[in-house]
């Protein structure tokens, strides 16, 4: 017994939408382009050194065929000064998890295609975010290390000063029985020398691999001393004499094939307890009856046009069947049940701004998650808690707040998608980037902020009449007009997907159509964690 | 009662396999020999008892008639069987048999040895008034002697050696001026071959056909036929295809000829199976070849067309049976055609091609019939004969016998060893051999052409090999990983990826990269070049995919991360890995170049500059922490350079030798 959907498929309004959410996709990907296009014009001097391109480096280091999901892939868009036409996304890095011989990993590869894979503004903040991803959800880490490090012109000191947190990531990530792999193609200089160091296994690619506290460059600017790179920071020179390299590899390719056979030995898989029916997918999941393809017609790209989130979640569940959680009570709070994959979890959806009842029903519906240990599904599209009289004597505040309470307190996997609107405290309330759900995606639609820009400039327009009224001066309608529009502009330039995407406040915009696929990785990642025993030890793994 | 109860088979390959299994069905106890070549052969898993004769060469074994007749008689065994080629022609092993009291399964002694001498033969059919090649087969020898009846003759004509078969000692000579260097010559590889250096001379027929006809005579003194077969494509005088019956076949010819055949089996006594060879000119006109005196290699036509067992036929006619049926109750139904596939590179001058059969899996299907003497992990040894099985395909028609022949080729699984089947299937599929009109100058005329079918470029085949080794990889990382679902294969969130494989065949490099654009679809770009793949099915040795649109059936042996074999209608393409993904560490190539394995103190130096070396050779002794390490050559040749000296210090992976191989 499926839902029964009410779209249709045939309408001009869906043909509308989708050719609006597919335009928004593809300006997505054609941003991704910009930096795989950057990267690939040093193919060349790659190639004449022996090297793989890094995202070749990524290509053969995954298993092929198995799932993919990238992490961060917009991180420093916007953030590097440039505009919207120019500025190239990625963080100089390619992060994401995926299979590495058939264990579930967490990969970093530095893109040195990019600025010799110079850090950004946003770089370290990526890694970091990787590590601690890494650390929650218990994954291998392996990192392709070739970077120029910091880049003395751009030199920030908050960077340099946050930069020691990826050390002590590294440190724990360790000690809490997770390795760390660093696989060196290039340089790893300064501060970057910690990356190996710190790493459980070093793979280094000889007579490109190298690691030093300080280049060449520095040691004879500090000292004095003249030096040959290889014989400072060498491969052959690590690996036989500092013993800081364990693993030496002829080439690019030789080291990427250590790194897939190390990690196959670690036999990770080995150590997770998961049940049946496994949170993988049961072997009978069953697809939605309503194609995902959809998902990019069902929705309206204005966030104002109001659709039924049902219909959404009739698109990404097994069988398009859900359990609707009280329907006739917070109507505009849509509370399912439903499995993806087989496995079951709550889902969380707006027909609107939450209410209190809305409230009172999701803290509830959350609480229920929680003693049956299902995972949470914030679908956000709100643009808020509701405002007036009637609701504030109703508790809005009060009712909103236990619902922010049960977001971040209940203790099962929690992962959010911003699919159109996610304003105010209502983007609290559905687990936004201040409750660090687990996973945090957008759909290229997706708009964020306190409120939106045109209600902003209502607001500020209503503020300036109200206190004009007050001194009894006339408004000045040009000054509020030009006001207005300025608000509209500077709410509107940061409010979308690709903007705060740059800023790492999801882990990535995705194609709606991916919807189900994306939670079912995600769902599975989390529920691996969650059946994985560690090792922890007190001080991490010492090469000695 | 019969005379024996338990037959020796003294053979090896496919025919020892037939014979046992006719002999075991009919209730005798069988026994194999073999030779230590042959020691996991599939005919020694098949008979009751099985007996080692010797080492590998044939000489030594399968030749070797003492050693044969002791195992028989230190088995009980009552009769041998001795299929074909080895010792089945050998007059002195069938008399060594009947001298210690084993029945020999074929014709008597005399009638071998008067078969054996093509010379004798002749003499013997123009005396029973059969059709022969005019020619010469006189006692006198001598070059004038031979020069003269040739001129006599006329030419072209046929040199021949008249102890041979099987081509060896065969001349075509087209004028006088070519005779004496054709005599001398047939005769060197004729005493070579046969020890014997009498030759014949027979007027060349022209693009004649290979037609022969199977007798059948028992010990009561019935002599029948049992129709022909056409034999006509064959390749420097080894027959490669035969069928039943001769496309061009009448009724008054086949009587004809058939009487002929038998008057010739008469005319020597002969008893149980043996096959007449006729050249049948275009005008229909026939002259006796030879006559073989045992059972043909292929003989299964016959029997498909005919509904007879021929080998169940040579049992019961060597327990003095008589033959339960006359000339009139033979007929022919239908159409059979069968193929000798070899293992032996076409391209490559047919040469024979060893190894391991690594995957065998014969096609099976209506009206087909496949002998064969091998198994999954059999050995083909240089030891003998190279054909590693005989497919045969019966129709009501002869189209349909040889359509059903040609997906019988495609359909069967071999790899390991390089087999002729693409050629096979190109001389099916040849308009000339379709319309029934190939002559035995067939392959000769057309032998370009048949080859010029197997070749292509390569490129979408190492797509289709790069698509495979994918998703084999994607389905080893999804059996090694916990549970993930089938939905999300073959997808990244971040846009497609791409798996690189660089493949070579041939010496020709292909670089692929593999993007999944959906469930089992993918798209591979091979340099310029851009190939949509779609496969419908995978099992373990077999996928079938659409290139291109266009379907195709591939049969496919992965070696890990070594290489992978296709096989395409036939054809094998075997392609290697250049980029292993999780291959152990390569083998560290062997050099010339020794390198000092750790920092120590060279205590000796055994070698100087100039000498030759051997692999292994100790060149010197490197002192390191209280331990001695002998520094050894890793490779033979000549030492070019010495960089230390006794008492040298040397540091890790200093160069310390260099030999040039």
């Amino acid at each position: 017994m499926g839902y029964k959907s009410r779209l249709d498929t045939s309408s001009e309004s869906f043909a509308e939408n989708r050719a609006d959410m597919l335009a928004l996709w593809d300006q997505c990907q054609a941003l991704k382009q910009r930096a795989v296009a950057v990267s690939e014009k040093r193919r060349a001097r790659f190639e004449e050194r022996g090297q793989l391109t890094p995202r070749e480096r990524l290509m053969r280091l995954l298993d092929p065929g198995m799932p993919f999901l990238e992490l961060y892939g917009l991180a420093n868009y916007l953030c590097d000064g440039k505009d919207r036409d120019t500025s190239v996304p990625g963080a100089s890095a390619l992060a994401g998890i995926g299979y590495v011989s058939g264990t579930r990993c967490m990969i970093y590869v530095d893109d040195s295609g990019i600025n010799a894979g110079a850090s950004t503004q946003m770089t370290i903040q990526k890694i970091q975010a990787c590590l601690d991803a890494a650390s929650r959800h218990k994954l291998p880490f392996v990192h392709l290390v070739e970077s120029a490090g910091a880049d003395l012109m751009q030199y920030q000191i908050e960077l340099w000063a946050q930069g020691g947190r990826i050390f002590n990531t590294l440190a724990r990530l360790s000690a809490e029985g997770i390795p760390t792999i660093a696989v060196l193609h290039g340089p790893a200089t300064a501060g970057g020398a910690y990356m190996p160091g710190l790493s459980d296994y070093v793979i280094s690619v000889r007579g490109r691999g190298r690691a030093s506290l300080g280049g060449a460059a520095l040691v004879r600017a500090a000292t004095g001393e003249i030096s040959d790179e290889e014989e400072l920071a060498g491969t052959d020179m690590h690996a036989q004499v500092s013993g800081l390299v364990e693993y030496t590899a002829r080439d690019d390719a030789d080291a990427i094939r250590q790194a897939r056979r190390l990690v196959g030995a670690l036999d990770w898989n080995r150590h997770c307890r998961l049940g049946a029916p496994h949170p993988g997918g049961a072997p009978d999941a069953v697809p939605p009856v309503y194609s995902p393809d959809e998902l990019a017609g069902l929705v309206p790209v204005d966030y104002r046009k109001p659709y039924d989130v049902r219909e959404v979640v009739a698109r990404i569940v097994d069988g398009s069947d859900f359990i609707d959680f009280k329907p006739d009570y917070g109507v505009s709070t849509v509370c399912l049940q439903a499995r993806i994959f087989g496995t079951s979890c709550g889902i969380l959806g707006n027909n609107g701004p939450i209410d209190p009842d809305g409230a009172t029903k999701a803290a509830q519906f959350l609480q229920l998650c929680d003693q049956s240990g299902i995972s949470a599904i914030f679908l956000s599209n709100t643009t808020g808690y509701m405002v007036g009289k009637a609701y504030e004597r109703a508790g809005m505040i009060k009712h909103g707040s236990k619902m922010i309470q049960a977001v971040s307190n209940i203790r099962v996997p929690r992962i959010t998608l911003y699919i159109g609107a996610s304003f105010g405290a209502g983007n609290y309330g559905m687990c936004g980037y201040g409750n660090d759900p687990d996973f945090l995606f957008s759909w290229p639609n997706a708009m964020s902020g306190v409120m939106g820009g045109e209600q902003a400039a209502l607001t500020m327009d209503q503020v300036a009449r109200t206190g004009a009224e007050r001194r009894g001066i006339a408004v000045d309608e040009d000054m509020l007009a030009k006001q207005k529009a300025r608000l509209i502009a500077h709410f509107d330039g940061q409010s979308d997907a690709f903007y705060s995407s740059g800023r790492m406040l999801d882990q990535g915009i995705i194609d709606p159509r991916d919807t189900r696929r994306v939670l079912g990785f995600a769902l599975a990642t989390c529920a691996e964690a969650r059946a994985r025993d560690l090792n922890p030890n007190s001080f991490g793994v010492a090469r000695l | 009662m019969r005379k024996f109860s338990s037959i020796l088979v003294a053979n090896r390959g496919e025919i020892a396999v037939r014979v046992l299994k006719t002999a075991g069905a009919l209730g005798y106890r069988t026994i194999a020999v073999y030779s230590d070549a042959d020691a996991d052969a599939l005919h020694v898993s098949l008979a009751d008892e099985a007996v080692n004769i010797g080492p590998g060469p044939s000489a030594q074994s399968y030749l070797n008639a003492d050693a044969i007749i002791a195992a028989a008689l230190a088995t009980g065994a009552g009769a041998v069987h001795p299929g074909y080629g080895f010792l089945s022609e050998n007059a002195g092993f069938a008399a060594a048999c009947q001298d210690a009291g084993l029945v020999f399964i074929g014709p008597s002694p005399t009638a071998i040895e008067v078969m054996g001498d093509k010379a004798e033969a002749k003499r013997r059919m123009i005396a029973a008034g059969v059709p022969c090649v005019p020619g010469y087969q006189g006692q006198e020898q001598s070059d004038a002697v031979l020069i003269s009846e040739a001129e006599k003759l006329g030419f072209p004509i046929m040199v021949k050696a008249a102890a041979g078969g099987g081509g060896r000692g065969m001349r075509l000579v087209h004028g006088a001026r070519d005779l004496p260097d054709a005599l001398h010559s047939a005769r060197a590889e004729a005493r070579a071959a046969f020890g014997s250096d009498t030759l014949i001379l027979e007027k060349a027929v022209q693009h004649p056909r290979h037609v022969e006809v199977q007798v059948f005579a028992d010990s009561q003194g019935t002599t029948l036929h049992l129709a022909e077969r056409d034999c006509s494509v064959q390749r420097r005088h080894q027959k490669v295809i035969e069928e039943a019956p001769c496309p061009v076949m009448t009724p008054d010819l086949r009587a004809a000829m058939g009487k002929a055949a038998t008057d010739a089996a008469r005319a020597i006594n002969y008893c149980g199976a043996g096959t007449v060879e006729f050249l049948l000119d275009r005008d229909g006109a026939f002259y006796f070849l030879e006559m073989n005196t045992r059972l043909q290699v292929e003989h299964p036509v016959t029997e498909m067309v005919t509904g007879l067992d021929l080998v169940a036929m040579q049992i019961d006619v060597a327990q003095g049976r008589p033959l339960t049926f006359a000339q009139d109750d033979i007929a022919v139904r239908g159409h059979a055609i069968e193929a000798r596939l070899y293992a032996e590179d076409a391209e490559e001058g047919f040469l024979p091609r060893t190894g391991t059969m690594d995957v065998w899996h014969p096609a099976a299907g209506d009206g087909l019939r496949v002998d064969s003497g091998i198994q999954s992990g059999s050995t083909v040894s240089p030891f003998y004969d190279p054909m590693l099985a005989k497919v045969i395909a019966w129709g009501p028609d002869r189209d349909t016998a040889r359509a059903r022949l040609i997906t019988a080729l495609r359909d069967t699984v071999a790899f390991g060893c390089m087999t002729n089947r693409r050629f096979l299937m190109d001389v099916l599929d040849h308009p000339q051999f379709a319309d029934g009109s190939a002559t035995t100058g067939f392959i000769g005329d057309h032998l370009e052409t048949l080859l010029q079918g197997s070749a292509r470029d390569g490129v979408a085949e190492a797509a289709m090999a790069a698509v495979l080794r994918y998703q084999a990889d994607r389905d080893a990382a999804q059996r090694a990983s916990l549970p993930m679902p089938d939905e999300l294969l073959n997808w990244s969130s971040g846009g497609a990826l791409c798996s690189r494989y660089v493949y070579a065949h041939l010496g020709v490099e292909h670089d692929l990269l593999v993007t999944a654009s959906g469930p089992g679809s993918y798209g591979v770009q091979a340099g310029d070049r851009w190939v949509d793949i779609a496969t419908e099915n995978t099992a373990p040795n077999h996928a079938t995919m659409r290139v291109d649109g266009a379907r195709i059936v591939v049969h496919v042996l992965a070696d890990h991360d070594a290489g992978i074999s296709l096989a395409i209608d036939g054809r094998v393409i075997r392609f290697d890995n250049l980029i292993a993904r999780d291959a152990p560490d390569a083998e560290t190539q062997a050099t010339g170049q020794v390198l000092a394995p750790m920092h120590g103190a060279v205590t000796a130096v055994f070698v100087t500059k100039g000498e030759r070396v051997k692999v292994g050779q100790r060149l010197a002794v490197l002192e390191a922490m209280k331990m001695q390490h002998d520094i050894v050559a890793e490779i033979a040749g000549t030492l070019t350079t010495t960089h230390v000296a006794a008492g040298d210090t040397v540091a890790a992976n200093a160069l310390m030798f260099e030999i040039d191989a």
